[in-house]
């Protein structure tokens, strides 16, 4: 499975690593909705690590849809907010 | 749905959207491979950009450590006449420049990283724009317009959502160094206008924070003066309360230095 994290770049996850990955997406939204910054940047960390470590580096060269796509490490609640709405997420 | 497949969902929806498809599919390609190179240059001028900036704020960093300096030697020089009360001013002075210091300091840390970023972006960017163009040379070599068609949406794989990406990362960049820029140039007056004794004053958070920040402040003051002193009136004396363990020669040491003093004088 191809995961993104954005403005990092991709990395290709085994399969059997993603229900990890769905646990420590659920505490990244328990986080967003209780709105705590500091549980945010908690499990917004592990979840990255997780896939960091878990997965390998996708080539530069490459050109492949990513199955998933994570927000920047140094995002912010509201950013994840606004990834999550539809205002203009990608400029240009 | 689990936030993961939201966010993508959304994300891959608006990098599709940006794509304008042209009724003949290969001028779509060659249209998306100008786009790519515009963004191209558009994110090396942000690695420009930031990187212009982090010069500035080090430069600032350097102008506040030489700033410093010269209040250090200030307060020497005040303590050397009898001057406690002016060594403690420019010590105080010096104080709230550190706060300012350790500020830029960190500033230049985030715009490193910035910086770092943007240029993996640009390198990703630039192979993945190679591998498009090859791709497209391709097609449009091997396939009359109406084939095309089922050959452009593996081309466009993965370079749409890569642009979509990179916009946001120069984006982000471009916010935070813009931030960073409006406070480098406060300081930038506030050297101009020798006004650094109130520089902590500038980003501090709430009151409760300010007065902590003056608390440390102060007992940083009075450490510093408290070594001073025992550099001009007595060197390698442990401290001003520890007279009776001072050897014999420096006892004698100080007399004999105060007279001499008195003598150069007109």
């Amino acid at each position: 499975m191809i995961v993104r994290i954005l403005t990092e770049g991709q990395w290709e996850v085994p399969e059997d690593r993603i229900d990890g990955l769905n646990e420590l997406d659920a505490d990244l939204e328990k986080a967003v909705e209780g709105g705590d910054d500091e549980s945010f940047s908690r499990a917004l960390q592990a979840l990255l690590e997780a896939v960091r470590a878990g997965g390998a580096r996708v080539p530069d060269e490459s050109l492949v849809d990513s199955d998933l796509i994570l927000p920047p490490s140094d995002a912010t609640i509201e950013e994840v907010r606004d990834l999550l709405g539809d205002d203009g997420l990608i400029p240009g | 749905m689990s936030l993961m497949q939201r966010i993508s969902l959304i994300f891959r929806a608006k990098a599709d959207k940006a794509l304008d498809r042209a009724e003949d599919p290969r001028e779509t390609l060659d249209y998306s491979y100008k786009r790519q190179l515009d963004l191209l240059s558009k994110v090396r001028r942000g690695v420009a950009d930031v990187a212009t900036s982090r010069k500035r704020v080090e430069l600032q960093v350097g102008q506040l450590q030489q700033q410093s300096d010269k209040l250090t030697q200030q307060a020497q020089k005040a303590l050397s006449m009898g001057r406690e009360d002016l060594a403690r001013e420019a010590l105080t002075r010096k104080s709230a420049l550190g706060l300012q210091q350790n500020d830029l300091e960190q500033q230049r840390a985030q715009l490193q990283g910035e910086e770092e970023k943007l240029t993996l972006a640009s390198q990703r960017l630039q192979a993945k724009v190679e591998s498009f163009r090859t791709q497209k040379e391709t097609i449009k070599a091997k396939y009359t317009a109406a084939e095309a068609s089922t050959r452009i949406n593996e081309a466009f794989s993965g370079i749409s959502e890569e642009m979509g990406d990179v916009g946001m990362a120069v984006q982000r960049a471009e916010d935070k160094t813009a931030q960073m820029q409006a406070r480098a140039g406060a300081i930038d007056e506030l050297i101009a206008s020798g006004a650094l004794d109130d520089a902590s004053s500038l980003n501090r958070g709430d009151d409760i924070s300010r007065e902590l920040d003056a608390m440390s402040s102060q007992s940083d003051v009075e450490s510093e003066l408290a070594a001073l002193k025992a550099g001009t009136t007595g060197a390698g004396r442990p401290a001003l309360e520890g007279a009776d363990t001072t050897p014999p020669a420096q006892v004698e040491a100080a007399p004999i230095a105060a007279p001499q003093k008195e003598e150069g004088q007109p």
